[in-house]
């Protein structure tokens, strides 16, 4: 644990004061980590990272982390993200975004980056709320769950963030949650090797906004149920329909080869450089 | 077969081309945009153009999203630009202002139709002059150039290109639809004359340095991603080094810097094209296409011995308060001939504070201003 918590401080900004802005309890601080032990364990550099990320509290991640970092406007860390990534492909360009900033405002630019594949890891941190505006209903809220525009019950179905970007066109997507760290920091380590658009989606709890709103018990409580409904894709495939009904399924679920959009585009100049014949 | 064209050589050109040939010309590394009329002709050279020079164009799924990859380009070490109409120029406001707030080097061409929404696509208008100035939210300054011909398209894209990169700000051009799409005669410079600025980089240790320096040129030498500063931009308001903050001092600070570092250099930034103005009595304010119906005007003025000239500012905004005041106290009275319902004029006004008689003349039903409408009008008012 100390160590872990050592590798961690080499990649924390030391003159941003902390505290950090998220809750005691929240689930952001767990991917935080994971992400950093992914990036250590990879050995990157942290200039080779720019960190990119829109609005909501998983996007207050970038202004702790000691990469080059992007702290945008709400939803479009995506689109930012691919003029970082085309002008500098060399650079991992990491997207940091929640449920609403990446799929409500910033849904167009998600399912367009996965379609274009271009090169971005994108994490995204589900929590199921606006957490930072203090608990309005996303797209991610399940039915008939609460939110404070919801306070009957949410009556608009959710998305699924690994199916979206699945029929958009990324070439790797994966779900982890925040209860099961090592599998986390694997599945990152995975979506930022991999050439193309990835996606992680992370379960991630929020217990002081969501949680409150709908009952759901502490930090701890959260994560239980995570560890209780979470099956790993290999799991599933030896368990009956019946058994799955309320689980979520984890690990890589979907992992294809395609080619990556700037490497085409260097293609492109060739071409218009007359290099390659038409 | 345009390349194979000599520059020096007489070209007949649009003058959405001539933009694009600007930017060429200053450096443009990256363009990112979406299709609309009346400016997509700048997409279309520059997305066969620009990969001829190792740049990169993108067409991306909606301007908001062309507006912020042209600064994610910009952070990363690109020249960039977007290029678009009202309605898009509508859409990428919100990141317009990140610009502002994040102090990104960036060009935004507007190509002037009719409004307000999707207004007269295919039809010239000039309505879009105030919202180039305050059209996000909050404080700030702009920075807007207006052309009024072929050359002068290719001439403002390439300082509209410098002043972005000199001062770490988005930089307006603001086109018309009459002006994208007219061709014309021209020349254009050779390379060797046109004079590019790059951004201003920092020297220091990266532990030195800060990417909001507030220093005594109000503009902070530009890190770029990925070359080990490591810094953090955001649109929050944030201190020297680019962390949120909610400390009084330090808002103040950096609205105050995004204010001076175009107060302080007004002189350098304004550029106001006079003709005919020696023996002046009166004079027309007019911008974009239509400062060459005033041209035509004032010849035809000039025939009937009336002592007229043009005021043709080429920086819309910052608006030239010095020159107009002085030309307040020197001139009988001041024509402002605009293709909207007076929005500029309002400023003429306010630098004038009654000195001089402003008298204005508008068009805003999707054509051009004719010379003669605007030799009658003169007739009348002078």
């Amino acid at each position: 644990m100390e160590q872990m918590t050592q590798v961690t401080h080499r990649y924390l900004r030391t003159k941003k004061k902390f505290p950090s802005v998220w809750c005691s309890g929240c689930g952001i601080g767990i991917v935080f980590g994971a992400i950093i032990r992914a990036v250590d364990n990879l050995k990157l550099g942290k200039d080779q990272i720019a960190m990119v990320s829109g609005i909501g509290c998983s996007s207050r991640m970038p202004v702790y982390a000691d990469f080059n970092t992007l702290h945008t406007t709400h939803g479009r860390a995506l689109a930012f993200a691919t003029g970082v990534k085309l002008a500098k492909p060399e650079l991992h360009v990491i997207v940091i975004t929640g449920d609403g900033d990446g799929l409500a405002i910033g849904g167009n630019h998600f399912i367009h980056s996965a379609r274009r594949n271009i090169g971005i890891t994108t994490i995204l941190l589900n929590n199921n709320t606006y957490a930072m505006t203090g608990g309005q209903y996303s797209p991610c809220t399940p039915f008939d769950k609460f939110g404070t525009t919801a306070p009957f019950g949410n009556v608009e179905r959710s998305f699924d963030p690994c199916d979206l970007a699945k029929g958009s066109g990324a070439v790797f997507v994966a779900r982890g949650t925040t209860y099961h760290v090592i599998q986390l920091q694997k599945l990152v380590e995975k979506a930022i090797m991999k050439r193309g658009f990835s996606l992680v989606e992370v379960v991630c709890h929020c217990s002081t906004i969501y949680g409150r709103l709908n009952r759901e018990g502490t930090a701890v409580k959260m994560m239980e149920w995570q560890r209780d409904h979470a099956v790993s894709i290999q799991a599933a495939q030896r368990m009956s329909p019946e058994k799955l009904r309320d689980k979520f399924l984890t690990g890589v679920l979907w992992d294809i080869e395609f080619p990556e959009y700037c490497e085409e585009y260097e293609k492109v100049i060739k071409r218009a450089q007359g290099k390659v014949n038409l | 077969m345009e390349e194979k064209i000599k520059q020096k050589e007489q070209l007949l050109l649009q003058g959405n081309v001539a933009c694009a040939r600007g930017a060429l010309a200053a450096g443009l590394d990256f363009f990112a945009g979406y299709p609309i009329t009346p400016s997509t002709e700048i997409a279309e050279y520059l997305a066969r153009h620009l990969p001829k020079y190792g740049g990169k164009f993108i067409q991306m799924e909606d301007e908001i999203a062309s507006m912020a990859a042209v600064i994610g380009a910009s952070i990363a070490g690109a020249k960039a630009m977007t290029a678009t109409s009202g309605p898009g120029f509508s859409l990428m406001q919100e990141n317009i202002g990140y610009a502002y707030m994040a102090e990104v080097p960036s060009v935004v061409v507007n190509v002037q139709r009719g409004g307000p929404s999707t207004g007269l696509p295919t039809k010239v208008s000039q309505s879009d002059t105030m919202q180039a100035r305050w059209g996000t939210h909050g404080d700030y300054n702009s920075i807007t150039l207006a052309p009024s011909s072929v050359r002068e398209c290719f001439d403002l894209t390439v300082r509209a290109m410098n002043l972005a990169e000199k001062y770490r700000t988005p930089v307006v051009v603001l086109m018309d639809e009459v002006l994208g799409h007219m061709r014309e005669k021209v020349t254009l410079p050779q390379p060797d004359e046109i004079k590019v600025i790059n951004r201003w980089k920092p020297t220091v240790p990266p532990e030195w340095y800060q990417h909001f320096e507030i220093n005594p040129h109000y503009v902070s030498p530009m890190a770029i991603f990925g070359e080990g500063y490591r810094f953090n931009v955001t649109g929050l308001t944030h201190d020297p080094l680019g962390f949120p903050t909610a400390r009084s001092k330090e808002i103040k600070d950096k609205l105050d810097k995004l204010r001076n570092k175009i107060e302080h250099n007004v002189n350098d930034i304004v550029q106001v094209k006079e003709e005919f103005m020696e023996d002046a009595t009166c004079a027309i304010f007019a911008y974009g296409s239509a400062a060459r119906s005033a041209r035509q005007a004032i010849r035809m003025a000039r025939q009937k011995r009336i002592k007229v000239g043009l005021i043709q500012p080429f920086t819309v905004w910052p608006f030239p308060e010095v020159y107009m005041e002085h030309m307040s106290e020197r001139l009988d009275m001041i024509l402002v001939v605009e293709l909207n319902q007076g929005q500029l004029v309002n400023e003429v006004m306010r630098t004038n504070c009654g000195k001089t008689r402003i008298r204005k003349l508008n068009r805003y039903d999707g054509e051009i201003i004719t010379p003669d409408e605007i030799f009658h009008k003169l007739r009348e008012v002078r």
